[in-house]
């Protein structure tokens, strides 16, 4: 009983993520069943779409930079969470974390009041980057905490106690062992990034990044099969990623020497 | 004049006062123990040593210099951490030699200064092992032999050998003390295990919290406990009530005694008579009792047989309680059982009488 729900859970969930790949080689231009024939016309299409590729570029500029700035923002946070005692330090960290469940459309069109209406800023991708790294600095805070959580203090202080300075003790001793958690944490960052469709809807100006594209391109009926290659892709390369994320967080556990009590993904 | 000396220190964390009023002085080449129960602050006066911890008020002197606001790097100490803190990236030989990163060795230089470090912790040939390839014992002599490369005044021990098995541990205490020995450093040494504190220590200091109760080399401390926490805590010991009145104590189930004065802690008064297992012997037919000492007749309650020797559990007759009394178990000489009659033999001078207050 237990196992032919899971059976059609599972089936509702990736059923439709399934038909992404058995469309994109269809050589029909309907989206239905039967199938015509095999192609790789859909994604010839795509080497060609010149505003694609933009999007494309505009997107992974976005994500590699938001993938950074939030790392960098967690690795700061969960240090100062993990090892330091201050006053207000619950609610900094409870803030931090809001994000999570905070709708992103009220993320968006606060943003958008403040860029245009207060500041009068035109949109860019800097605005899109803000409130990405809004969003993704939570995900990246909860994996390094777990990397600094399984970080022995007294491995920095034995460093200190041979001789070493704070910074180089930061940089021979902490962050090759949380360096796991960084790339954890730089994928996932990426990832969302990447995916992320309602905040760069709303902010991005002249510059769509991918995610906004394709939604302008559902507009036109004869391009489905386009964005069903286009998907394929993105699918195969965030799994990917997720994939990377999570090996690097095991070694991380492994390396620490500590038993792995479930994982973030 | 001494190497460390530490004045009046105290620490507070917020409300908590860790330390308090903490004065002691520890020589050139000494094994220096703190020992005490969990909590006490041992951990806490140790960091303060390596500087890990500022002292609230106080000074803390190295080599008859202030230590106070010296940071922990810029110490003339290094510690062996608890956990041991091997660096779980590194090669053993990356472990030993990363005091050594900003010397101005050459690198072979300090390739031999490593080789000699492990050789002295016995792990020659260990130097290229990945440190998480390591037993806790193994682990525990990188630790050693990483904090001695850096030859420093001071070596500071939290509890190095807690995280070890009992053989393991006897093992270490004894080649700790020949190590301490044979590189001359002062060891200072955090422990809550009380015999490993006598069996390695040149003087223990007995904090309880966060104050010294006793300071003395471990003979004294064990004969001449400063109070009666220092001597429930200091090997074992078993209490009867009594009542003592200037030198005339007498004691529930041993009768009338007149003490010497080394025998009073404390003031008179409804005392606690405290006696040592081996400072009592039951009475078998091959032995006859010192005509100095006296004899109690009592019941054996409970016993513990360890092989070499017997603890026996004896109600002496008018006594609330029964007192443990070892016994060695000679060739031909019966273990009693449950229920047995005993005839004990005690020596009025070893007794020691603590007052209500002390
Ligand atoms: N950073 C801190 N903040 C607040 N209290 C602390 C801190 N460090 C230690 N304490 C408190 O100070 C007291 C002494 O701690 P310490 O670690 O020195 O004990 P210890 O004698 O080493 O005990 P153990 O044998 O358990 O290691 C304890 O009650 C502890 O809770
Ligand atoms: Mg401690």
């Amino acid at each position: 009983m237990l196992r032919a729900y899971v059976i059609v859970f599972l089936l509702f969930l990736y059923a439709p993520i399934l038909l992404l790949p058995v469309f994109a080689f269809n050589s029909g231009t309907v989206i239905a069943f039967p199938l015509d024939g095999f192609t790789l016309h859909w994604f010839a299409e795509l080497a060609v779409t010149k505003a694609l590729h933009e999007a494309v570029v505009n997107s992974l500029i976005i994500a590699a930079v938001t993938a950074v700035i939030s790392t960098a923002l967690g690795v700061a946070a969960a240090r100062a969470g993990v090892r330091y005692r201050f006053p207000g330090k619950a609610a900094a960290l409870g803030l931090i974390m809001v994000p999570l469940v905070l709708p992103e459309i009220i993320v968006a069109v606060s943003l958008l009041v403040v860029v245009v209406q207060i500041m009068g800023w035109d949109l860019s991708m800097g605005t899109i980057i803000a409130a990405h790294v809004l969003i993704c600095t939570p995900f990246a805070t909860a994996i390094l905490n777990a990397s600094f959580q399984n970080l022995d203090p007294s491995l920095e202080e034995a460093a200190v106690d041979l001789g070493e300075s704070r910074s180089s003790t930061f940089r021979l001793i902490t962050l090759p062992l949380i360096m796991p958690g960084i790339i954890a944490a730089l994928l996932i960052s990426f990832t969302i990034s990447l995916d992320e469709f309602i905040i760069a809807f709303f902010l991005s100006g002249s510059e769509p990044t991918l995610p906004v594209y394709i939604w302008s391109m559902l507009r036109f009926p004869r391009l489905i099969p386009v964005v069903m290659a286009l998907g394929t892709i993105l699918v195969v390369l965030s799994v990917l990623l997720l994939t990377l994320a999570e090996i690097s967080r095991r070694r991380g556990l492994r390396r620490a020497g500590v038993k792995d009590k479930g994982g973030f993904l | 004049m001494s190497l460390i000396s530490i004045e009046n220190v105290h620490k507070h964390y917020g409300d908590y006062h860790a330390l308090r009023d903490i004065n002691l002085e520890v020589g050139q080449g000494e094994f220096f123990s703190l020992l005490g129960p969990s909590g006490c602050g041992k951990t806490t006066l140790l960091r303060t040593i390596a500087g890990f911890e500022d002292v609230s008020s106080g000074q803390v002197r190295i080599g008859g210099a202030s230590m106070i606001g010296v940071p922990a790097n810029q110490r003339p100490t290094n510690m062996v951490f608890q956990s041991y803190a091997i660096f779980p990236h590194m090669s053993v030989a990356e472990n030993v030699g990363f005091g050594l990163r900003k010397s101005s060795l050459s690198g072979a230089e300090k390739a031999t200064a490593v080789g000699e470090a492990l050789e002295m912790v016995g792990l020659n040939g260990f130097g290229a092992r990945a440190a998480h390839a390591l037993s806790g014992g193994q682990r525990q002599r990188v630790a050693l032999a990483r904090a001695l490369i850096l030859k420093p005044k001071v070596l500071l021990l939290d509890e190095p050998l807690s995280a070890l098995d009992k053989k393991m541990r006897e093992q270490m205490q004894s080649e700790l003390r020949r190590l301490q020995r044979q590189v001359g450093i002062t060891f200072i040494l955090v422990t809550h295990d009380q015999e490993e504190a006598l069996i390695m220590s040149d003087r223990i200091a007995v904090m309880f919290d966060g104050k010294i109760a006793q300071l003395d080399p471990p003979p004294q401390l064990y004969t001449r406990p400063a109070n009666r926490q220092v001597a429930e805590f200091i090997g074992v010991m078993t209490f009867l009530p009594g009542n003592r009145r200037a030198d005339t104590l007498e004691v529930a189930g041993l009768g009338h005694v007149t003490l010497s004065p080394d025998q009073i802690i404390g003031a008179e008064g409804d005392v606690r008579v405290g006696l040592r297992p081996e400072s009592m012997t039951i009475l078998f037919d091959d032995m006859a009792a010192e005509p100095s000492n006296r004899v109690a007749q009592g019941t054996v309650e409970d016993l513990a047989y360890y092989g070499d020797m017997t603890m026996y559990e004896v109600r002496l007759a008018g006594a609330p309680r029964p007192v443990t009394v070892s016994m060695r178990n000679l060739p031909g000489r019966p273990v009693l059982a449950r229920g047995d009659a005993a005839r004990v033999v005690w020596d009025p001078a070893a007794l020691m009488a603590f007052g209500p207050v002390d």
